[in-house]
């Protein structure tokens, strides 16, 4: 058997290059997608994972709260604890530096605590900056230690090996501009960080009395649950007591949906590669039925021809998820250095990961290759098994499929439908919407049963025509449907994929410009930082700014990061004037309810409401400057800006909650939109132009929709991948019919028709099968895309959004795809147009 | 009606071999001649040469008034359609026309209006003997049926002339013999110029004319009118 598995079954592989290749590129391209993006995100949290390991230390447990810090007192009650063997406060400050895009992260440390819990983060002094000879150096209030990396961000080489002169480095503070002297290094460290004693640092950046993080190295008898238990009824609200894997976890989800949506989409792609080895297979072994059938004849089980069959597929697979594999890499690397860590998203901003082989993702990934080749070979396998040896010895052809098998898969596909909108209705299990998924794969599966029944459909649609090439190409597609799916099977995924990407992304990006129309009312916006960066602006800024000719309104926002529970990821509190004129794009509720002198109102945003069930009147507790206060739900917003959510309360309330006048953003209503420059130029004059950003809203909405169309480039990519493996898919098959099918041509030659018209026969016929894949990609994939709008994102993202189909640009992909099929299919059958052929009437068909 | 005068045809090689030295041959309107020869002799290749479907060296192929050397592929296509008519021995039956779409096809070809195309077409089944078969798949038909087809579908645009290729080759002797006649009968009938390449000598024995193909030229070897 093995003799003959490698010289009928795998040789015959050599044999029909051009489909083997093409079948082989399919199964690579989507396992390298698939692996690139595994690679990827797998590089990216390892070195975050990393990270948070290295900066905590020795650390058993971290204390951590909201951005802006929790009160210091904290650490003096856990450091007496007997649960505690050591304990180290740190306040975390995203510093901005005049000039530099990127903030830097400083940690403000106790010196005497890093040593015993966070030796990584021990500073070296520099004898260049004059402290060489002062041990106490690291103490002074203008000194800071940085790691390798941040040095090279924050100047360039001659300053780092120029002159011997102590290096300065400014930072911002609220709109206060300090000037530190670079002390030394932090050999142990290898992120973008500064280091300062603790007491500087809250000095330097308004924290005084505040912590961000406490990290806790326990005694040597008490457990980490253990400590969790006694340790946690000591934390004031909003303030949380975590492993150290927790914190890499938190990072892993905050990236998680996306990491899932781009590995289905690369899954998606290998699917469509199992379709062309289906397709190519089917092909094959319709031209191998005499073969088989000497075989079988001559001995050869059944058992036997299909499992030959199905090592030829594994064989594709194989060597195609080889190929992916190294490719994947290679996509990997060229990510690293041009999209970066996170493919344009912005989870990992400031990691560089490095690219290392990972063998586990390739062998699965190479295993999901061979799956695809192996299951694309399995129905030919099964029908060329089937097939009677005597009846096959003197017919040729495809079988024939007639309408009861179209019925049956009529049913077949609209009971498979009804599983899908079954599925789709299930919740996200771990935040993972696998109904949604499931009811994809399950769309795509009842879109490809719907195939011969479509194609039965059309047939009877179609006007025979009085065109000789029309009429030979349509009772081909009338009598044939099972070729027409074998052609079309391919292009279905495909289309699916990328018409529901299109529909979704136009949906998306559309509700995105809406909303930053309605949240983007005023006439310019002014910026001192984003939530947890160190500038701000404050009550006199507020009213300089109001002073201004011109200025008919301002309004402040203050934003900050909270921390509702243990388990869930920060969310964003917004302190701003909401029933006063403020976008605030309600989905559900009002934005001017009722008084209630006890609960203050405050806005949800859809991933809050989503994420613990809450709706207009419910009460929420929000934890505000370590305490629990009371708010009621006032209605709910949609927000596509912060995916883990957001509240807004009136700032009033909060100044009034928290004593925090501090503000981040303010927003300009200007009596004569026309003097927009003049009032940007002053406010750069009041405040420095390095201090505070200032922008139109028209400029914001630029900005984020480059940002966005950068986050789904990558599904751009994926999509044209999967539209090429269906576009070879149609070559294959065409390339293999011209050959078994040179018989007919050469008869049709003898008969009158020329050159061209056989081409256009093949023309004609590539187009009418893409077609028929298209239509059933299309309603495939306006069946994905409501799965995506309405279940996927809302349970991945909770962004709820507007469905638009962009029917002129879908059209024009189908017809483009069709007509390219055409073309694709006449070139593929090229020489069924050569004067071999016309001879071949000679050759037994 | 069919005119070959000093037909060159050299195949390539070392030596290059010569297949046609100066052939020349005559077909009136109603006769059929039987071309006989060894394997390989370039019976296959004559047929090929005169439908255009093979180019020759040298020499002139005049069909009606057409001379068929030099013309380009498309013109060549278009003779065919209107001039010729084709029986192979392995019939080329489209397996997905109907057994009436299969006949008719020469006509969409032509153009004929598809009621006439059917009418035509279902007249030439009943002359074969398939009358009432026409809305069958070839699939359900025996062989010999479908060289019937092959013979309605040569000979229902009334060409000029009909080149047969081992017509009954895939026959058994009492089928074949039925299936010569008849389409010895429908070509005498139309009136078109017939040549018959045949390997069986009493198939040959029935047309008006057996040549033999020999050493590049053809043979008279026994005239049966």
């Amino acid at each position: 058997m093995r003799s003959v598995l490698r010289r009928i079954f795998v040789a015959s592989l050599l044999k029909r290059r051009l489909a083997s290749v093409l079948s082989l590129l399919s199964i690579a391209l989507g396992v390298a997608l698939g692996l690139a993006v595994q690679i990827i995100h797998g590089a990216a949290l390892a070195e975050f994972g990393q990270g948070v390991r290295r900066m905590s230390g020795v650390a058993d447990l971290q204390v951590v709260g909201p951005r802006e810090g929790f009160d210091e007192a904290l650490y003096v009650r856990l450091a007496q604890r007997p649960e505690v063997a050591e304990a180290s406060p740190v306040v975390e400050v995203d510093a901005l530096v005049p000039g530099r895009s990127a903030p830097l992260r400083i940690l403000g440390v106790d010196l005497f605590r890093v040593a015993a819990v966070q030796p990584q983060l021990l500073p070296v002094a520099d004898d260049r900056a004059g402290a060489g000879s002062n041990r106490l150096a690291a103490l002074r209030q203008d000194a800071v230690f940085l790691s390798a990396e941040a040095e090279a961000a924050l100047f360039d080489d001659r300053d780092r090996s120029g002159s011997s002169a102590p290096r300065r480095l400014t930072v911002q503070s609220g709109l206060r501009l300090h000037e530190f002297v670079v002390a030394g290094r932090l050999p142990g460290a290898r992120e973008r960080i500064g280091v300062m004693d603790i007491a500087a640092a809250q000095d330097s950046f308004d924290r005084a009395g505040l912590l961000t993080r406490i990290d806790l190295r326990l005694a040597t008898d008490v457990t980490p649950v253990q400590a969790l238990a006694a340790l946690t009824p000591l934390l004031p609200a909003g303030v949380v007591l975590r492993t150290v894997d927790e914190a890499t976890t938190e990072a892993a989800n905050l990236s998680r949906a996306y990491r899932v949506n781009l590995n289905m989409l690369a899954a998606i792609a290998l699917l469509t590669g199992g379709f062309l080895v289906f397709s190519a297979q089917w092909l094959a072994v319709v031209r191998r039925r005499r073969e088989f059938a000497v075989l079988r004849a001559l001995g050869l089980e059944r058992r036997q021809l299909m499992s030959g069959l199905l090592a030829e597929g594994a064989t594709l697979g194989c060597a195609g998820g080889l190929l992916g594999v190294a490719l994947g890499h290679g996509l990997a690397a060229l990510a690293f250095r041009f999209a970066g860590a996170d493919l344009g998203a912005g989870f990992f901003q400031g990691v560089v990961p490095a690219l290392h082989f990972d063998a586990v993702s390739s062998a699965a990934y190479l295993l999901l290759g061979v799956a695809a080749g192996v299951g694309g070979t399995w129905a030919p396998a099964r029908e060329a098994a089937r097939v009677v040896p005597a009846r096959a010895l003197h017919a040729a052809g495809l079988p024939a499929s007639g309408s009861r098998s179209a019925r049956g898969r009529a049913l077949a596909s609209l009971v498979v439908a009804a599983v899908a909108v079954a599925a789709s209705l299930l919740p996200a299990i771990g935040g993972i919407p696998v109904g949604g998924y499931g009811s994809v794969v399950l769309i795509l599966a009842a879109a490809i049963l719907a195939l011969p029944p479509l194609t039965m459909l059309a047939s009877r649609l179609l006007a025979a025509g009085r065109w000789p090439v029309w009429r030979v190409a349509r009772a081909r597609f009338v009598a044939a449907p099972q070729q027409v799916v074998v052609v079309a099977a391919g292009v279905v995924a495909s289309v699916a994929l990328a018409s529901a990407m299109s529909i979704m992304v136009n949906s998306f990006r559309l509700s995105v410009d809406d909303w930053l129309t309605q949240v983007l009312p005023a006439d310019l916006y002014l910026r001192a930082s984003p939530a947890s960066a160190s500038g701000y602006l404050d009550d006199a800024a507020l009213q300089g700014i109001r002073a201004l000719p011109g200025v008919a309104g301002v309004d402040a926002v203050r934003a900050i990061n909270l921390r509702l529970d243990a388990d869930s990821t920060p969310v964003t509190l917004l302190a701003r004037p909401v029933a006063q004129g403020w976008g605030l794009p309600l989905v559900a509720g009002t934005r001017t309810p009722a008084h209630d002198a006890t609960r203050p109102p405050a806005w949800i945003s859809e991933a809050i409401a989503d994420g613990r069930a809450l709706k207009p009147g419910d009460r929420l507790d929000l934890p505000i400057a370590g305490k629990l206060h009371a708010f009621t739900v006032a209605g709910i917003w949609r927000d596509y800006a912060r995916q883990h959510g957001a509240v807004v309360i009136e700032r009033a309330d909060y100044v009034a909650l928290s004593a925090d006048g501090r503000i981040n953003d303010i927003s300009l209503r200007l009596a004569d939109v026309g003097d927009a420059d003049r009032v940007a130029s002053e406010l750069r004059a009041l405040f420095g132009s390095d201090r505070v950003e200032i922008a139109r809203p028209g400029e914001i909405r630029a900005v984020t929709l480059q940002i966005f169309d950068r986050t789904f480039l990558i599904t751009y990519l994926m999509e044209a991948v999967a539209v090429a493996i269906g576009l070879f898919g149609i070559a294959t098959t065409f390339a293999a019919q011209a050959a078994t099918r040179k018989g007919e041509f050469g008869m049709l030659r003898h008969l009158g028709f020329t050159r061209r018209d056989v081409g256009r026969l093949l023309a004609l016929e590539g187009s009418l099968a893409c077609l028929m894949g298209v239509l059933a990609g299309l309603l495939g994939g306006g069946g994905v895309s409501v799965v995506l709008v309405e279940v996927i994102n809302r349970q991945s993202f909770h962004w709820s959004m507007d469905y638009a189909v962009p029917w002129r640009a879908l059209g024009l992909f189908a017809l483009g795809l069709v007509v390219l099929a055409g073309v694709v299919a006449r070139l593929a059958g090229a020489h069924a147009m050569r004067r071999s052929a016309v001879l071949a009437v000679k050759e037994d068909w | 009606m069919l005119r070959i005068h000093s037909l060159i045809k050299t195949l390539p090689g070392k030596p290059p071999r010569t297949l046609f030295d100066r052939l020349s041959l005559q077909v009136e309107g109603g006769e059929c001649v039987a071309i006989v020869g060894e394997s390989g002799a370039g019976k296959s290749t004559l047929l090929n040469c005169i439908a255009g479907l093979d180019l020759a060296d040298g020499g002139s192929i005049v069909v009606g008034t057409q001379e068929v050397c030099g013309l380009d592929d498309d013109r060549l296509a278009r003779l065919r359609r209107v001039h010729f008519g084709f029986v192979f021995q392995a019939f080329h039956v489209l397996p997905h026309l109907s057994v009436l779409h299969n006949v008719a096809l020469p006509l969409w070809l032509l153009r004929v209006a598809d009621d006439e195309a059917d009418a035509r077409a279902r007249a030439m089944l009943e002359r074969v003997g398939l009358g009432g078969r026409g809305a069958d798949a070839p699939q359900v038909l025996s062989g010999g049926e479908l060289q019937r087809v092959a013979i309605a579908r040569a000979l229902v645009h009334k060409p000029s002339v009909v080149l047969a290729d081992e017509p009954t080759g895939n026959l058994d002797p009492e089928r074949a013999a039925g299936v010569l006649g008849l389409l010895l009968e429908q070509i005498r009938e139309g009136g078109a110029a017939g040549i018959l390449v045949t390997h069986s000598r009493t198939a040959a024995a029935r047309t008006d004319r057996v040549l033999e193909l020999r050493s590049g030229l053809l043979a008279d070897v026994g005239s049966t009118a």
